[in-house]
């Protein structure tokens, strides 16, 4: 029973099963009641039919006559259309409870409650997250591929977090299972979707929208913290790139900074904002995030090598192109990368 | 059984055609018969090709991280497979099996518009050979999935013709089906033969009259966004190019306007064919033929309205969510209708197993499955978590498969005898049946369970610390189990052209008025058009003392 | 299930040499050219709806490029109206002429209603002219650009298919091929033309009227 429940909070656990959160908790139980309801149904039919198939097998052999032939029946034809009907409005009852629920207005958090608010970014394949504000506060950090959310603690005021999703291209659809149901991003509309979670802990979703050559590789990682550990992400998260002073370092960084990374990247420092690109994910805290690429890989020094020589090797068809700097290059952009705490 | 006899002295005096008069005689044939046939081979023709292009992305979805298919391929996979099942090998064949039926069963010599059913048919191959034909372009075929949401096809997105093909096939074959649907509608209204009124009409007919309107309302509302669509590739138009001010979300109402009702046109001759085999195997009449009829009404009218429940997840007010919920479940009404007459055809019947029985009780049980599983999408808090997953492709192979192709391999094997004279084997049919349902279930089964535990769907591959990889390898082994099935059934099909028993003209003692002429029926069908009482006309014939017409 | 012979079919046939049961209560069953022609027409309303609901779904929507009211000169479209719609009723005085016999007059009229159609197409080739050289307005310019050419441009193609159909049949007559009162190809283009001009005047309130 206890490994069970271990088994159930382990972040390979993509169940919707495992709910952790109030909107997936209600929807679990939507399904556990409408699969009850439908399973009856299910049993009746087949019953009947396994009954009928019995019976008229039985009379198959016995003689030649056809057998008494019916040709309908009001009172049952009107039985079997109402009793459906029956079913079906008390299903619609059932949803609209529960749809009310799970989707409420995210300009009207609960009385009391801490919302964050934060703009999700949907980009051929990757997530960019925008933290706009938390509890009142204005944040405007930016980051990618990993979203830090508060817990929800019993008894303590809720930490709704209400995600505005936009896209920069194509549809793509945000889904972590055990935190709720996913909704779409498209591009030219924004939507709104309520995250709130019960647990501390990972939580892993993928895209859920075909959105081209690497959808199944675009992964979604939610870190669920206490809301102490939150603040202080927030504050690392806040302040701008660390400035080498160090000889090697500086130098490590003109080289990253002489390569067409930048058209892409951008990385938050204190004086200039030449590190401005806007069309890959924001490096300045990539050493803050356990993978790249979006959940694929291992944020580690060889994987990061290894990405920025060929990222189709990682992940083929990605939208950044490989680079075949010398040893010496590649070392110092490595080693910038890794500085970037 | 006297053609038997006369079969060697006919051969010995005149040389049979050459083969090039015989094609060329199909090539160009108006005659509805060679039409249907026609349709129905290109169908098991397409479905070889799409379903081998299922099993290979079921090989890369053995395990995590295979390298089997590139991933683009995978894409281009799951994009060629579901525009073929549902554009070249659903509606064809159930437009091929209705169009060889229906003038054999309302009486009538041939359907209204003979030529614009040759035009009909090759329209709909031409959009095939137009799709396909992608694979010779630079970029290969289209990478965008049946519905092909906006902005994904834009140039932006898609450089390649691969799109153009798709889009230009679709629009192509869809001008096909629509002339098709006028056709069934003006014969259906037009054609039949004295003394069946539109209330007599065999099950079937009902259904297609009702399933062409559909297509004639919403086939072109499809052609209009696919012409959008192609007027933005080609000529710099926005309709979907998010860019520039137009809609992603517009193309999903405007696909699923046409997708939705086509999932219906896709199971309702299935079921007009169910209704034709279930009451003749179970020797008994369709029970409530007026509430059937109605009830098929209402499917259509109703499925005009519930297209939004594909876009769940796609942020509509809570109050339209709602009222798509609503509308959605509705169907299951008339639907349960249906199936609840069935059962009572089958019930105080005397059941004859054969081949075609067997296919229509894989319907009867297996379609209810699916239509619940639909009932549990349709609840939109449900959809939200579920959208999008594994969970969903189970749902629709259950009714694509457990609805429209046990239909239509019920109504092959009901119809064969009559389209060859010859009997299908029934040995090699059990063997297909068998391995058909047992695949089937073992296939698409796991595929629930896979999406309740967050497998999306049109993924090429998942990481090895998913847990999925049990699931998919029993779909896959499912689906090796199907496979055979399919070749055995094709080979049935051909084999049984000249080894399968002389048929005669009613072989399963039936009562509508296809079994009254010749197996195969002579061009003409009917040498004088028959005059009907009620809607079994051969059972007034067979029972004298007890017809039909006293109680209907 | 009993092997049973080809004696149904005997059975069934023989029934029919005698007269029809009168009981039987035949239906008069309508005529297969008109239900055809009408199933054609409501895929076309189908198709129809389709752009004018994308075009008033995107009226307004992005905003540099030119905008209908910037654009649109009524004089023009009213006079392109007017042909229209006075076409319908030539068309019809034509087919009442047919009816009664007038095959002359029928060929005037019939006559004048192409050349008022083709009056339209030109008006419209001219009013697209315009567009395009004095405003910039090209398909690809804008939302209001590609929806309007769309929607606009399907209807004239239908227009020329219209116009080409009609010759067809005045063809016919002048080679003395329509027989009877109101001869099919007669009805039938008769019907296509008025579909043709109520969808214009559907797509004038929209475009020209509530659109602007
Ligand atoms: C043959 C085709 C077919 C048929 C018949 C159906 C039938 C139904 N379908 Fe399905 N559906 C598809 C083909 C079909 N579907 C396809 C292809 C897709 C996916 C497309 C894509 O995304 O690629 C899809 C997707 C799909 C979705 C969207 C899922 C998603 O993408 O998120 C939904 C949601 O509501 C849905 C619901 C239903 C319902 C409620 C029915 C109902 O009509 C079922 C009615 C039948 C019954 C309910 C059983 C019998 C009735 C009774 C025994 C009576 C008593 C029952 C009750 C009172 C409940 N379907
Ligand atoms: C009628 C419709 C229909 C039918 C019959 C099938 C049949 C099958 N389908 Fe398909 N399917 C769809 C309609 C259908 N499908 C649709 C609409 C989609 C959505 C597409 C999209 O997402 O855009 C889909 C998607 C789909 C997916 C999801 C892909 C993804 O999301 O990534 C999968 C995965 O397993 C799958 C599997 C199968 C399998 C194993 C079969 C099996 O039943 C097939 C069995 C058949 C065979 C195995 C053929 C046997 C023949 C040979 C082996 C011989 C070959 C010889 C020659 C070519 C000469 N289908
Ligand atoms: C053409 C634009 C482009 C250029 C140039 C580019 N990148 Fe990227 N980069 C991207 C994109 C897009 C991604 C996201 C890929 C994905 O996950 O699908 C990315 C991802 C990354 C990541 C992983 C980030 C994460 O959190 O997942 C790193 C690290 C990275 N790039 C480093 C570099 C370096 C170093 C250079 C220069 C040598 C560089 N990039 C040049 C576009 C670019
Ligand atoms: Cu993003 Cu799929
Ligand atoms: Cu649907």
């Amino acid at each position: 029973m206890l490994a069970l429940l271990a088994a159930a909070s382990q972040p390979e656990n993509l169940s919707i099963l495992s709910p952790a959160s109030p909107s997936a908790e209600s929807i679990k139980g939507l399904l556990i009641l409408v699969c009850a309801i439908t399973g009856g149904i299910l049993v009746l039919v087949e019953g009947i039919l396994i009954y009928a198939l019995v019976r008229s097998r039985r009379r198959a052999g016995r003689d030649d006559a056809e057998p008494p032939q019916v040709y309908g029946s009001k009172p049952i034809e009107i039985a079997w259309t109402v009793a459906p009907g029956i079913v079906v409005f008390v299903l619609v009852l059932l949803v609209g409870r529960v749809l009310w629920e799970v989707r409420p207005d995210a300009d009207k958090p609960p009385p009391g409650a801490k919302p964050l608010y934060v703009t999700v970014v949907g980009h051929q394949w990757w997530w960019e997250y925008r933290y706009d504000s938390y509890d009142g506060r204005e944040l405007g950090i930016t980051t990618a591929n990993e979203l830090h959310i508060p817990v929800s603690e019993p008894g303590k005021p809720p930490r709704p977090v209400y995600l505005n999703l936009q896209s920069a291209d194509v549809c793509h659809s945000f889904w972590v299972p055990r935190l709720g149901g996913k909704t779409d991003l498209l591009p030219g509309r924004a939507n709104t979707m309520w995250l709130q979670a019960d647990q501390t802990g990972l939580f892993l979703g993928q895209c859920a929208e075909y959105c081209g050559t690497q959808h199944a590789n675009m992964l979604l990682r939610v870190v669920v913290e206490s809301p102490e550990e939150f603040e202080r992400y927030l504050a690392e998260e806040a302040k701008p790139a660390i400035d080498p002073t160090e000889k090697t370092a500086l130098a490590d960084k003109n080289t990253f900074r002489s390569l067409s990374c930048v058209n892409c990247h951008t990385i938050r420092d204190k004086q200039d904002t030449r590190v401005n690109g806007t069309f890959g994910p924001d490096l300045t805290h990539l050493m803050a995030r356990k993978t790249i690429a979006s959940g694929m890989v291992e944020n580690t020094p060889e994987n990061l090598r290894k990405w920025v020589l060929s990222p189709n090797s990682i992940k083929p068809g990605c939208l950044m192109s490989g680079f075949e700097l010398n040893e010496r290059e590649m070392n110092s952009v490595i080693g910038y990368l890794k500085s970037l705490k | 059984m006297a053609t038997a006899e006369i079969e060697p002295a006919a051969t010995a005096t005149p040389s049979p055609p050459p083969w090039t008069a015989t094609l060329h005689e199909w090539l160009v044939t108006v005659d509805h018969k060679k039409i249907g046939v026609l349709y129905v081979l290109m169908a098991v023709f397409f479905l070889l090709i799409g379903g081998a292009a299922a099993l290979l992305m079921r090989i890369q979805l053995w395990a995590p991280q295979l390298t089997f298919l590139p991933p683009i391929t995978f894409n281009q996979f799951f994009t060629l497979h579901g525009t073929t099942m549902v554009f070249f090998v659903g509606m064809p064949v159930l437009i091929g099996i209705a169009n060889y039926a229906i003038p054999l069963m309302i009486g009538a010599r041939d359907m209204a518009f003979p030529r614009m059913n040759a035009f009909g048919f090759w329209t709909t191959f031409f959009g095939a050979v137009l799709v396909y034909f992608s694979f010779l372009v630079p970029g290969g075929p289209p990478a965008i999935g049946w519905f092909a949401y906006a902005p994904l096809t834009e140039n932006s997105f898609a450089r390649g013709p691969g799109v153009d093909c798709w889009a230009l096939g679709l629009i192509v074959s869809g001008i096909g089906t629509t002339t098709g649907a006028m056709n069934f509608i003006a014969t259906i209204l037009c054609m039949r033969c004295p003394g069946m009124t539109l209330r007599k009409v065999p099950f079937f007919v009902w259904v297609m009259f009702w399933t062409s309107l559909q297509i004639v309302v919403v086939m072109p509302p499809l052609t209009a966004a696919l012409t959008m669509l192609e007027f933005d590739r080609q000529l710099g138009a926005h309709f979907f190019d998010t860019q520039a001010g137009g809609s992603a979300y517009l193309w999903q109402h405007l696909f699923w306007f046409f997708g939705h009702p086509e999932v219906y046109i896709l199971v309702l001759p299935a079921f007009g064919m169910i209704s034709e085999v279930v009451p003749v195997f179970s020797r008994k009449v369709l029970f409530g033929y007026e509430f059937m009829a109605a009830a098929t009404a209402a499917i259509v009218v109703i499925s005009l309205g519930v297209w939004a429940h594909h876009m769940f997840s796609v942020g509509m007010s809570r109050t339209l969510d709602l009222f798509f919920v609503a509308a959605t479940m509705l169907v299951s009404i008339p639907t349960g209708i249906k199936l609840f007459n069935w059962l009572a055809t089958v019930y105080g019947g005397k059941l004859v197993l054969k081949s075609p029985m067997l296919f229509a009780l894989g319907f009867l049980s297996m379609f209810v499955i699916g239509g619940l599983t639909g009932v549990i999408l349709a609840c939109a808090p449900i959809d939200f978590q579920v959208t999008d997953t594994y969970f969903v492709v189970g749902h629709f192979h259950w009714v694509l498969i457990g609805g429209t192709l046990f239909g239509v391999f019920s109504a092959i094997h009901y119809w064969y005898p009559k389209v060859t004279g010859r009997m299908l084997s029934e040995r090699l049919a059990r063997w297909q049946f068998w391995l058909f349902i047992i695949g089937f279930i073992v296939t698409f089964a796991p595929m629930h369970i896979a999406g309740i535990l967050g497998m999306p769907r049109r993924i090429y591959t998942y990481g090895s610390d998913r847990p999925w990889e049990i699931w998919n390898q029993i779909a896959t082994i499912g689906a090796l189990i199907q496979a055979p099935s399919y070749l055995i059934f094709a080979y049935n099909l051909v084999v049984s052209l000249w080894k399968g028993d002389v048929a005669g003209d009613d072989p399963w003692d039936a009562w509508t008025l296809e079994w009254a002429t010749t197996s195969p029926p002579p061009p003409y069908n009917f040498a004088v058009i028959p005059t009907v009482k009620s809607r079994r006309p051969l059972w007034d014939l067979k029972h004298p003392d007890d017809p039909d017409w006293k109680y209907e | 299930m009993t092997e049973s012979s080809s004696a149904p079919t005997a059975v069934l046939t023989e029934s029919e040499s005698g007269p029809p049961d009168p009981t039987l209560g035949i239906e008069a069953r309508p005529d297969v050219h008109k239900v055809g022609m009408a199933c054609f027409l409501a895929s076309e309303a189908a198709f129809f709806s389709t752009l004018i609901m994308a075009y008033v779904i995107y009226l307004r929507h992005g905003s540099h490029g030119p905008t209908p009211d910037q654009v649109f000169s009524l004089p023009m479209v009213l006079g392109n109206t007017a042909c229209l719609i006075f076409s319908s009723f030539t068309l019809h005085w034509a087919e009442k002429a047919h009816h009664s016999g007038k095959t002359n007059v029928f060929r005037v009229l019939w006559a004048a209603t192409i050349v008022l159609g083709t009056l339209f197409l030109v008006g419209t080739g001219i009013e697209w002219r315009g567009l395009i050289r004095d405003h910039g307005l090209t398909i690809g310019v804008n939302m209001f650009g590609s929806t309007y050419y769309t929607l606009v441009g399907f209807h004239a193609f239908h227009v020329t298919l219209g116009v080409i159909a009609l010759a067809a049949v005045l063809w016919l007559s002048v080679r003395g091929e329509l027989r009877g009162k109101s001869p099919m190809p007669v009805t039938l283009v008769g019907w296509y033309w008025h579909f043709v001009d109520v969808v214009w005047v559907i797509v004038f309130l929209v475009v020209y009227v509530v659109g602007r």
